[in-house]
């Protein structure tokens, strides 16, 4: 699905991602996590294409394909999908505009029909109905005066109504509560099938009680230091990262 | 990221102006040059009663002695005023029947969208147009008059409606109110004319559609709006002009009165030419325009999209005399290139249980400079007057400036008001949101900015709000920062 090769960027000349390598095969769950200041959320952009960041060498892949050029737009138009961390507000633009927008913006480029305006209810009125969303939410202006929680169901409503292939989810569990953590979690196996696949960033464990990762990556200062399953996880949580640093 | 952005911005600042084209016809024109000989033949040209000229000789008089005001934030070339013509009309007969219109008017304002021919009009939008100095054709008139509603040109009202011009005329901004408008006194040359009988709801939309074609030559229209008891109208006013490389001066007069329970909506999309990416030429809009609520709950409201013009000076006030009486300003601003704006509103609360509304959206791209100035005014005896404000700037690129300056004077401690101000940058994060979900730079500017723009779009006529949407999106075209 998505192959990153010896990736290096950097903001403002100070290097970042020095030299990383990560393969996320079809069908997939990964995880990286890392310390504060370990580059895991600037890796989340990167791969995105947010031109706050240069990037310095290396590539990025998605089925074959190099997008370490491309535009943003076309990335997201690829099937690339980000859950920000921090959703930015858009005052006036209702949520049902803006998805509406998206998915229209979608559907074009793959040549398909756009969503009529029925189906397109039925279907967010579902998602939110499983989000624990009333559907007067689909009126609001995006992440404008939205609680915490509810910038995170939203980055998951729009996730599954966009139903990328790859999903990366940057530190999606921060600021929630055990309720919210569970509904974003559920959405997330919701998505989930055999022909896409999701990279969720976290310096926690607390969402993988909740997802089961295939794969989880330790990060430290820009590198992927070391990779395993799930033991992993748990060893980091008991011992810290100290005694991965050489 | 910047120097790309920046880029981009400098594009759109090479977009071409879709309505600057002239149109060749035969016109009458005087002379350049303002004098008293001027003003009584211009009111000769007119055929106009002694009383008119009288006042607009005084008005003349009080101009002399009055200084070109300096205070708003704009820098511009002074205009002078000998070297300007005041009257500039195309030869035609003037007759009742469109068949008369030279068809070369027909095919200007067929350019500009503008149908004169009733059967292809917009269904129930009533049009005047006014091309340089006088009104060429005014549609629906028959089927207005059915209603007893008047809607014709002023030079029309003048001779058909003497009574009603000479009471209202100057009777909400007086001939010495100010530089411009004492200016305008004195040479207006047409404009429109509306009169709503008691308690008639005017079936349709009516609007004026402003054509500047000569070289040369200012702008100088008045119109008078008047609103009996109980009834109502909404009125909507267009602007487009040639692109030229010298300034052309603009300054009308609008004056609305609405009576006891009356309610007179004001719409205007102002796209003047607004001078090349270098600032050279351009229109100088310089407008009054000011209603009065006389009786209890009148409403007056304006609704402005503004996105032409070199400068703009201008500032559409309520005065709420009557009790219970609504005043309402809703606006967008948008300036790009070197373009000047210097607008907002004045909200005067005399009669008691007064409320006001303003709802200010500045837009600024390129070089650009928004300036909202406002003025809330509570009279002694307004009891329990409220007033709500709130203006938002947006700004588009690191070149251009927003300045708000509200003026609020309570002399009434029952008022309440309230003020909200904020000015905010379209931000990279918020053009990344958008593009990371599949939606490209000029959609999501366009989103970004008719989600700023929302409140006030809403206040328009349907058939407009579309026009003003389209209108700040071609504007905006390309103009990310």
């Amino acid at each position: 699905m998505i192959k990153i090769k010896n990736l290096k960027a950097s903001i403002e000349d100070k290097a970042i991602l020095k030299g990383i390598n990560l393969e996320i095969p079809k069908g997939e769950i990964h995880v990286i996590m890392g310390r504060n200041g370990s580059g895991k959320s600037t890796l989340a952009n990167v791969i995105a294409g947010n031109e706050t960041y240069e990037v310095d060498g290396g590539s990025i892949a998605m089925n074959g394909n190099d997008i370490t050029e491309m535009s943003i737009e076309n990335r997201a138009l690829q099937g690339l999908f980000l859950c920000f961390q921090y959703p930015v507000a858009i005052p006036g633009v209702s949520m049902a505009y803006f998805l509406r927008a998206a998915l229209n913006a979608k559907n074009k480029h793959d040549g398909e029909e756009e969503m009529d305006a029925v189906k397109f209810l039925a279907t967010a009125k579902k998602i939110l109905s499983e989000l624990g969303l009333d559907d007067s939410f689909l009126k609001r202006s995006i992440n404008d005066g939205f609680s915490g929680g509810e910038k995170k169901k939203s980055e998951i409503l729009q996730l599954l109504m966009l139903n990328p292939q790859l999903a990366v989810l940057d530190e999606t569990d921060s600021g929630l509560d055990v309720d919210a953590l569970r509904t974003v979690a559920k959405g997330v196996n919701e998505f989930k099938n055999d022909n896409n696949s999701v990279l969720i960033i976290t310096h926690y464990q607390r969402l993988l009680e909740y997802i089961k990762p295939d794969v989880v990556h330790i990060m430290i200062d820009g590198k992927i230091v070391k990779s395993g399953d799930m033991t992993l996880v748990h060893e980091v949580e008991k011992n810290g990262y100290s005694w991965l640093v050489k | 990221m910047i120097d790309k952005n920046q880029q981009i911005i400098d594009s759109t600042l090479d977009q071409e102006y879709k309505y600057g084209f002239t149109t060749d016809i035969e016109t009458t024109t005087f002379e350049p040059g303002l004098d008293e000989g001027v003003i009584t033949k211009l009111s000769k040209l007119k055929k106009e009663p002694q009383w008119l000229l009288d006042w607009r000789l005084k008005a003349y008089e009080s101009w002399k002695k009055m200084e070109e005001p300096t205070w708003a934030q704009v820098d511009y070339t002074p205009v002078d005023y000998q070297a300007l013509s005041y009257y500039s009309a195309p030869k035609y007969k003037q007759n009742d029947s469109l068949d008369d219109v030279d068809p070369d008017i027909i095919e200007t304002y067929n350019k500009l969208g503008i149908s004169l021919n009733e059967q292809k009009r917009l269904e129930g939008v009533a049009v005047d147009a006014v091309f340089d100095s006088v009104s060429v054709a005014t549609t629906f008139k028959k089927e207005l008059a059915k209603h007893g509603v008047i809607f014709c040109s002023f030079s029309e009202a003048v001779i058909d409606h003497p009574e009603l011009v000479k009471k209202y005329l100057g009777s909400v901004i007086p001939s010495t109110d100010n530089y411009f408008a004492a200016l305008n006194s004195a040479v207006f040359s047409d404009g429109s004319f509306v009169y709503i009988p008691k308690n008639v709801r005017c079936p349709m939309e009516l609007s004026t559609y402003f054509r500047i074609n000569a070289a040369n030559t200012g702008q100088f229209e008045r119109t008078l709006i008047i609103a009996d008891e109980g009834s109502h109208v909404s009125y909507l006013e267009g602007c487009t002009a040639p692109m030229r490389d010298e300034n052309q001066l603009h300054a009308a007069c609008v004056e609305l009165v609405a009576h006891k329970d009356a309610t007179i909506k004001y719409s205007t999309i102002q796209n003047w030419y607004a001078g090349d990416k270098e600032g050279k030429g351009g229109i100088y809009n310089f407008v009054t325009k000011r209603g009065i609520c006389t009786g209890d709950r009148a409403k007056i409201s304006w609704t402005q999209v503004e996105t032409g013009s070199a400068v703009t000076w201008k500032y559409p006030s309520v005065i709420m005399q009557g009790d219970h009486s609504v005043g309402e300003f809703y606006s967008v601003a948008v300036t790009k290139n070197k373009q000047q704006a210097d607008t907002g509103t004045k909200m005067i609360h005399i009669g008691k249980n007064t409320k006001s509304t303003i709802i200010s959206k500045g837009i600024s791209a390129g070089e650009g400079q928004n300036t909202y100035r406002g003025g809330v005014k509570i009279l002694k005896n307004a009891d329990n007057a409220r007033n709500f404000s709130q203006c938002d700037s947006i700004l588009i690129g690191n070149k251009c400036g927003a300045h708000t300056f509200p003026y609020i004077d309570v002399k009434n401690p029952t008022a309440k008001m309230e003020h909200e101000a904020t000015t905010s940058s379209i931000g990279e994060d918020q053009l990344f949101y958008c593009n990371q979900r599949g939606i490209n730079l000029d959609d999501a500017v366009s989103m970004i900015v008719n989600g700023f723009c929302k409140e006030v779009f809403a206040e328009l006529p349907m058939e407009f709000a579309v026009e003003a949407k389209q209108l700040i999106e071609v504007t905006l075209e390309n103009s990310v920062g």
